[in-house]
């Protein structure tokens, strides 16, 4: 990614709140990140980090009763959070394209394929039906279906997964918008489909140079195809930086924990790494301190800060909390932790960081 | 010996149509596969969706009937239920099922969801129940004030665990774990995982692991067996397997796996692509005229693979 | 899909024996004959004897089973024991009575049932939800028969507004006073009949609506731009009608056979009001032929749900 690309979207300190028994909870708590032409932006995380929160307050498709968004998400001067409902459904389709992550249920079972990719049109254009019809074929074709006339008349449930997911990037990129949501766009495929419809995913961004932000939980996805990544847990980012910086040199104890307790290990007597405790439930979540840190309890106290906020490690590099500094794990640095917290590992951190 | 062997399983559904609703054709969902578990083995079963590696679990299970075949356990062959009763296969045999959700009754407690395959082949008193159901627990590392609970108070890694808790209840030789972790997130996959192999170690139990993440099948198992199209496409080690794979569809499998290391995807996706195309081009050499994969062939110790004729002709001159 | 159509129907068959020999045992069964009515103390048993012999009643079960079915082929149910008619006519000039009742029910039954159920499900947990619930609850748990009664006792004897019994005024004439007549008798049993009955209609379309609102395609839809009007009427409308279209099937059912309480009540003489009156008079001749043709009524109205089905919903196909 080249930064000199023009900035698509400028999220400056969101913060999106569910509303649990009459009292609001941030879902997503402070997260300010940025989408450039050309990029694709990864947000990683497990469930319960926020991430799909992050894209759905994007594209402004919560619930406004029980759902609280505040802090700007800035589109070409444009402020996305409260918007209007009219103007959002201009930009929604036109600027901004969405992938979901089943792309069975994601489709309505009544309507035609091609009936549901003209929708789009529709809305954001002035084509005729005819012109819509060969758009729509145009399309189906750009996303490698085999039979575009055939498919355009045929129902979700006659379709292969695979196919299903074109259908759903045709549909996301129907007006070629700057900006396309892929909300976890593979997991519901096989790998050898999940590989194609990633290459295709990066081939429509060649054509037509949009900002992908990439959601998934997947750190293989992430790093084959993303330029930059932001890593989420319990609302909050708690690293960032390229997808070189993060991967090849990943500072926060939860990346780094992450990529431990991923199965690559040759031997088969080797135990997966495990990250002790449990992702705090949203009503749950400790909202002081580090979040991480009860699932690192041989960590000090001492070695977080009260209130964690993201450092520069080297440019483009962020991290959250300075315990990165100190970070490592029970059986590197056994003479360390026999010094520092011994035993401190097996019991639960009862009295929080 | 081996703990089970699978000899020639095939499981076929029929197409019906026509006006009188006659058999008209076969879905082979599983068209003759052949492999062997020994004891206190993991074995891998890979593939993708639609290619038979769950209805291979059911059938070995008793879940699924068994068109032809003869899967031999303790010398007798299980395809007949009745045998199976006869010799309590059942309590021998357990499963772990991918959706942890839909799997646990909701209405019963977990008391109940793991005692009951105890009560099926054991007369327990309620003490003597209850001291097993929390030594369970205890195993799978969960607190054992968690028999009074329902599934749904707990989360999907929880609830895995209850189902491996459930499934070696009956102190099984075998477990059918059908993409036990599949639905999780990496860190509790982590904990299912070491779980899975510690009671392994524990009780001596072998898995049959199904599963269509490579990754995960390459951590849990020595020996594993490719699945494509209700055939077997390639058997062997993991060594022969992930470092010598000679089936282009092996081959395409292992491409597509996205590696954790950004600075080769270059390099990793020129690959990919240079698989998929051999893939698209020649095809049709790896399968038979009806699109079906080919008998395997024995190209060392313990690496087999369905190559087509010409090519173990090819082989064939090569070695002699 | 017209093979396989066929092929139901040619499957109904067997189903239509086995409900038929069933109708015709449990007939049997019963205590008593079409002649105990008919008995007084001057009637002497040679006299019942000779009856019961000429009605064939005499003959072995299967006997009779055969003559009444070969008989019920030709159209011929036999004579009412009561009426002295031919069953097929009785029937015939009730069926008539009750498709003029139960169609203007059934229109009035959607015509109400469809907006409530739209307004519960889309205002789901306000307070006009919060009612529309409310009125489901009373109107299912309140028996019929009372409310036929009171709106009698209030419409028809008091205000006088609706007659009160009957389907067709003796002094109608013309085309255009028969029709008139003929719905003016009609209106309240069906309005009562929509307003009590429209309850699973509500219920089904709700919760399809509550459902639907949270599917996925809503979320696709709604990332199109596609305005929130559109997105209710075209998507989670639409696929929340699916249960009651094929609920229509059923309905068809529901037109021949008739609202046994509020014809009975009304004193309209439509095919429940048959149905009860033949029970009560031991008119077996009456009740095997209803019940039969309820009983066809009922698989021809599945099959109907199917076909529906297979028309509205791409993923059900019936070939």
């Amino acid at each position: 990614m080249d930064t000199s690309d023009e900035l698509l979207l400028d999220i400056q300190h969101l913060h999106t709140a569910f509303r649990v028994h009459d009292h609001f909870y941030d879902a997503v708590d402070d997260v300010s990140l940025t989408l450039h032409k050309n990029e694709i932006l990864a947000l990683v995380g497990e469930s319960g980090s926020g991430k799909s929160t992050l894209a759905t307050s994007i594209i402004g498709l919560h619930n406004p009763r029980n759902t609280k968004v505040t802090g700007d998400i800035m589109y070409n001067e444009l402020n996305l959070v409260g918007l209007s409902e009219a103007l959002f459904n201009r930009i929604r389709g036109n600027d901004i394209g969405m992938i979901f992550q089943d792309p069975l249920s994601a489709l309505n079972p009544l309507m035609r394929i091609g009936d549901q990719i003209a929708e789009t049109l529709v809305y954001h254009t002035k084509l005729s039906e005819k012109e819509r019809e060969a758009r729509v074929l145009e399309l189906l074709d750009q996303v490698g279906i085999p039979d575009p006339p055939l498919t355009a008349h045929q129902y979700p449930h006659e379709l292969s997964g695979g196919m299903r997911q074109r259908v759903m990037i045709a549909i996301a990129i129907a007006c070629k918008p700057p900006i396309i949501i892929a909300d976890e766009p593979t997991t519901a495929l096989d790998v050898t489909i999940q590989a194609q419809i990633l290459d295709l995913l990066e081939d429509i961004q060649k054509e037509i140079g949009s900002g992908i932000l990439l959601i998934t939980h997947d750190l293989g996805v992430v790093a084959e195809t993303a330029d930059t990544v932001a890593v989420m847990y319990s609302g909050q980012i708690v690293e960032q930086g390229t997808v070189y910086q993060v991967f090849e040199n990943p500072l926060h104890p939860y990346t780094r924990s992450l990529l431990r307790s991923m199965p690559q290990a040759d031997s088969d007597d080797e135990e997966l790494h495990v990250i002790q405790g449990t992702v705090p439930s949203l009503v749950n979540m400790e909202r002081s301190g580090d979040r991480f840190a009860p699932r690192i309890p041989w960590i000090p106290e001492s070695a977080h800060e009260a209130n964690p906020v993201l450092h520069e490690a080297e440019p483009g590099h962020l991290v959250r909390c300075t315990c990165y500094k100190t970070f490592y794990f029970p059986d590197e640095k056994p003479e360390a932790a026999a010094a520092g917290a011994a035993g401190n590992n097996v019991q639960n951190p009862s009295e929080g960081a | 010996m081996s703990l089970i062997e699978i000899k020639d399983l095939n499981v076929h559904y029929p197409i019906r149509s026509g006006f009188f609703n006659r058999i008209t054709d076969y879905v082979y969902a599983v068209d003759g596969i052949n492999f062997n578990i020994e004891e206190g083995e993991t074995y891998g079963l890979i593939g993708e969706s639609g290619s038979g590696k769950s209805t291979t679990g059911k059938a070995i299970v008793g879940l699924e009937k068994v068109t032809s075949g003869q899967i031999i356990y303790n010398n007798q062959d299980i395809t007949d239920r009745r045998t199976r009763k006869k010799m309590h296969y059942n309590k021998d045999v357990q499963m772990i099922f991918q959706d942890s959700m839909s799997s646990l009754n909701p209405r019963k407690r977990i008391e109940d969801i793991i005692a009951e395959p105890m009560r099926n082949f054991e007369s327990l008193t309620d003490t003597e129940e209850r001291d097993r159901v929390k030594e369970l627990l205890d195993i799978v590392g969960m607190p054992s004030d968690s028999i009074y609970k329902y599934p749904h108070e707990f989360s999907g890694g929880q609830r895995q665990r209850i189902g491996v808790a459930r499934a070696v209840a009956t102190h099984p030789k075998l477990i059918i774990a059908d993409e036990p972790v599949s639905a999780l997130d990496l860190s509790v996959q982590a904990q299912v995982l070491n779980f899975m192999k510690k009671i392994q170690k524990e009780f001596d139990i072998s898995y049959l692991f199904i599963s269509h993440d490579l990754g995960v099948v390459k951590h849990m198992c020595r020996n594993l067996a490719i699945m494509h199209r209700g055939r077997l496409v390639e058997v062997g080690t993991r060594e022969d397997i992930y470092n010598n794979p000679q089936h282009i569809y092996t081959k395409r499998l292992l491409a597509a796996i996205p590696k954790v290391n950004p600075s080769g995807r270059e390099a990793d996706k020129a690959h990919r692509r240079a698989v998929e195309k051999e893939y698209q081009e020649h095809q049709e050499k790896w399968y038979d005229k009806d699109g079906k994969v080919f008998p395997l062939q024995q190209i060392s110790d313990t690496h087999y693979v369905a190559l087509p004729p010409d090519e173990i002709a090819q082989m064939k001159t090569e070695v002699g | 899909m017209w093979k396989t159509i066929l092929r139901r129907v040619i499957l109904m068959i067997p189903q239509i024996i086995v409900l038929s020999l069933f109708v015709f045992i449990l007939a049997k069964m019963m205590p008593g004959d079409p002649f105990t009515g008919l008995i007084t103390p001057q009637t002497s048993p040679a006299q019942i004897a000779r009856l019961r012999k000429e009605a064939g009643l005499d003959n072995p079960w299967y006997v009779q089973y055969v003559d009444w079915i070969g008989r019920a082929l030709h159209g011929d149910f036999g004579m009412s024991y009561q009426m002295q008619r031919p069953v097929t006519s009785i029937i015939g000039e009730r069926a008539i009575n009750t498709l003029y009742l139960s169609i203007l029910s059934v229109v009035l039954t959607y015509l109400i049932g469809i907006p409530l159920g739209v307004a519960a499900g889309r205002y789901e947990g306000t307070w006009i939800d919060t009612s529309i619930q409310f009125y489901n609850f009373i109107s299912m748990s309140t028996p019929g028969f009372v409310v036929y009664m009171l709106a009698i006792a209030l419409f028809g004897f008091a205000l006088g507004w609706f007659p009160t019994s009957g389907s067709i005024s003796v002094n109608a004439s013309g085309v255009i006073g028969t029709i008139g007549s003929r719905i003016y008798h009609i209106i309240l049993p069906s309005l009562l009949i929509a307003i009590l009955g429209n309850a699973s209609i509500v219920q089904y379309l709700r919760s399809g609506i509550v459902d639907n609102k949270l599917e996925d395609y809503v979320k696709t839809a709604r990332s199109k731009g596609v305005p929130e009007r559109v997105v209710f009427n075209r998507h989670i409308l639409r696929n929340s009608l699916l249960p009651i279209a094929a609920f229509f099937g059923n309905v068809i059912t529901g037109l021949l056979s008739g609202s046994v309480f509020a014809e009975t009540i009304f004193a309209y003489p439509g095919m429940g009001k048959l149905f009860i009156d033949s029970v009560s008079g031991r008119d077996y001749s009456i009740m095997t032929a209803l019940i039969l043709l309820y009983g066809i009524l009922t698989l021809l109205g599945n099959l109907l749900s199917d076909i529906i089905m297979s028309i509205v919903d791409p993923r059900i196909r019936i070939d």
